[in-house]
């Protein structure tokens, strides 16, 4: 019993991190109707951004609440402005050709930073993973007997920070003016111009943010796994991906839902089953879920026109 | 949002007369002798050759879902790793036997040639388990379903006795020859062709134009699609049993999403829908590292340079394919094919009417 609850807690904790991730991805798709392969890549970048900031910032200062604060906010904001060169030189280029060419850049920009960061050539880091510094001390609280269920604090900060996220995004996008103008785009971005929203400003700062979001989420994830490497984003990525598809993509809570239901089935597979099927059954649950429903679990499959 | 694509080349731009029958075949005979001749002397070319065969296969093979079809899929390594696993588990078992009433080597050739076919058949009827999600998914949703296939082979590869684990299979029986490779070659390319051309490969570009068009004009767009499937993913198997048995080892290691993604390049960048554009630039992107390596040994830097080129070659791929895509999306050839392409700057006899 006790160690049902451990694994709940834990797949909860995975799982609210890959919903950071995946939020990313729902807000581009739905905006653009682009899955954005490089987001997990973004989101290595930013790791690696948060790492130098924490290194540059020296023992002292990072593990406290302004380092931490110092960290993030460098990490998010050269996200941002990653997401929107990307958005800009790899996506606004192709936004009137047939999806696919986007879709193929994508995973080209994927491509190009996940193994251009595995280069040891001038800055760039090298393949080998490095360990990230502690910047939040974790600490364990113990709930039940002798150490049968623990949380840790990590996991109670990552969880807190995506429910605001989420619930600041969901505010964001029924509740404000630029939310307002991202569903108009996302509708039909043409007639949207037409009515005088800046389509290209909306969607750069949709791609500005769910880069920054990338970096957040990233920065939680290298904490809890303690380490860096440049084929982290592929990977974290790839699942969040997953989730989002899971919940609908383009349906904000539906990408979190879909994140902590992947994030409970990793977790018992590796807790019932064997760690080394962990993907597998991540990939499998994928194609189950759109064989039953193939707009995921909130989506909705709109009819095409011709 | 949807915008007209490429043009879908003209039925009427049948192959040449020179490039139909037999022709073919009586000079690439030859052709091929000599370079197994001129070879010989070298082991590492005669395995180039095959290198560039096996991507031959793989690229034409995944030309046909990806470029004729429109449906992205971006796990054909798996496909391969199919073929590669299954043929190879065969051949080990069967390393033993012999038919009696042939030579050796004949005999070989001849359960190569078996172990191959059940290594295709196997990947065409994951194929066709991956066809099927098909029925109901489009575009992206397809593309992420065909990772998530090639990424669920991988690790039950890796977590399987019988294929060896992670550790891979050894020992297989070196089988292959250039023959061979460029054998299966002419076969995927002549499927790949007459495929294209028949009114079967017209309902192909259908869908990969309109999908919704293309079923109110009565196309059986999932039979279709399901069948593309399963015939490239039964070549792509080819490929995989080819491979297995010409290098030393196989491991979950060779069919990574990273091998899918060179297949995916080489059709993006010989033009999405072009057979001799994906021949083109199998050959291309296959000599390219190695043109690389031997080039920085003789300019006899460091050795340190040669030795990343395969470093380089993975973020250099990502680059062109966003390069392509911005400057000449259709790749070298459009839906073309060479002989679309050569009259522009050769002399031609006859240029009909026009």
């Amino acid at each position: 019993m006790a160690q049902l609850l451990q694994h709940l807690i834990n797949g909860l904790a995975a799982g609210t991190i890959y919903a950071l991730v995946a939020l990313g991805y729902t807000m581009v798709y739905g905006v653009l109707k682009l899955i954005n392969f490089a987001h997990g890549d973004v989101m290595m970048v930013g790791v690696y951004m948060g790492y130098a900031t924490a290194f540059a910032l020296g023992r002292e200062v990072r593990s406290s609440l302004v380092g931490v604060a110092l960290i993030f906010a460098v990490a998010m904001l050269g996200c941002a402005l990653l997401g929107f060169l990307i958005e800009r030189f790899a996506y606004r280029p192709l936004r009137e050709k047939p999806r696919l060419t986007a879709l193929i850049t994508a995973i080209g920009i994927s491509f190009a930073l996940s193994y251009g960061f595995q280069l040891d050539i001038g800055f760039l880091p090298g393949a080998s993973p490095r360990a990230f510094p502690e910047v939040i001390e974790p600490r364990e609280w113990i709930i039940i007997g002798d150490r049968d269920v623990v949380v840790w604090n990590w996991q109670v900060i990552s969880f807190l920070i995506a429910v605001v996220l989420m619930v600041g995004l969901q505010y964001l996008v029924f509740r404000t003016r630029f939310g307002r103008a991202m569903r108009a785009v996302s509708w039909d971005h043409r007639v949207a111009a037409l009515m005088g929203i800046p389509t290209d400003r909306v969607i750069a700062l949709t791609f500005m943010l769910s880069s920054a979001l990338a970096a957040g989420a990233g920065l939680l994830y290298a904490i809890k796994d303690t380490s860096v490497s440049p084929l982290m984003g592929l990977y974290v990525g790839l699942k969040a991906f997953v989730a989002a598809v899971i919940g609908g993509i383009g349906h904000v809570p539906g990408a979190v839902v879909g994140a902590l239901v992947l994030g409970l089935v990793e977790e018992f597979v590796v807790g019932y089953a064997a760690s080394t099927w962990r993907d597998a059954v991540a990939f499998g649950f994928l194609i189950l879920v759109l064989l039953v429903k193939p707009g995921g679990l909130f989506g909705r499959v709109a009819a095409e026109k011709v | 949002m949807e915008t007209p694509a490429l043009p879908v080349p003209e039925s009427r731009s049948a192959i040449p007369p020179a490039l139909r029958g037999v022709f073919p075949v009586l000079v690439a005979l030859p052709v091929l002798a000599l370079f197994q001749w001129a070879l010989s002397e070298s082991p590492f070319a005669v395995y180039l050759l095959s290198v560039i065969g096996v991507n031959i296969i793989l690229a034409v093979s995944l030309n046909i879902v990806n470029g004729m079809t429109g449906q992205f899929s971006i796990g054909h390594a798996g496909f391969m790793a199919v073929g590669a696993y299954i043929s190879g588990v065969m051949s080990l078992n069967l390393k033993e036997v012999a038919l009696s009433f042939l030579p050796v080597a004949a005999s070989d050739q001849v359960l190569f040639t078996v172990a191959l076919l059940v290594g295709g058949l196997a990947a065409a009827a994951c194929g066709f388990l991956v066809g099927l999600p098909s029925l109901r998914l489009r575009g992206d949703y397809l593309a992420i379903v065909t990772l998530g296939f090639g990424e669920i082979i991988r690790v039950v590869v890796q977590n399987t006795n019988a294929f060896g684990r992670a550790l891979g299979l050894s020992g297989i029986p070196q089988y292959s020859s250039p023959y061979m490779v460029y054998f299966w070659v002419f076969i995927v390319v002549l499927a790949a062709r007459r495929i294209a051309g028949s009114s079967h490969g017209r309902s192909l570009w259908a869908i990969r134009e309109d999908e919704v068009a293309a079923e109110a004009m009565g196309v059986d767009t999932t039979g279709y699609k399901v069948r593309a499937f399963v015939i490239s993913s039964f070549f792509a198997g080819i490929a995989g049993g080819l491979f297995a048995h010409f290098v030393p080892i196989i491991n979950p290691g060779s069919f990574t999403f990273v091998k899918s993604m060179e297949i995916v390049v080489m059709v993006v960048l010989g033009g999405l829908g072009s057979t001799t554009g994906a021949i083109v630039a199998a050959i291309f992107l296959t000599l390219l590292p190695e043109g690389m390596r031997s080039l920085f040994n003789a300019l006899g830097a460091e050795g340190s340079l040669a030795q990343k080129v395969d470093q380089i070659r993975m973020p250099v791929y990502g680059i062109l394919l966003v390069v392509l895509m911005l400057s000449r999306p259709q790749g070298l050839f459009g839906t073309r094919e060479i002989w679309d392409v050569l009259p522009r700057w050769l002399p031609r006899k006859r240029r009909g009417l026009s």
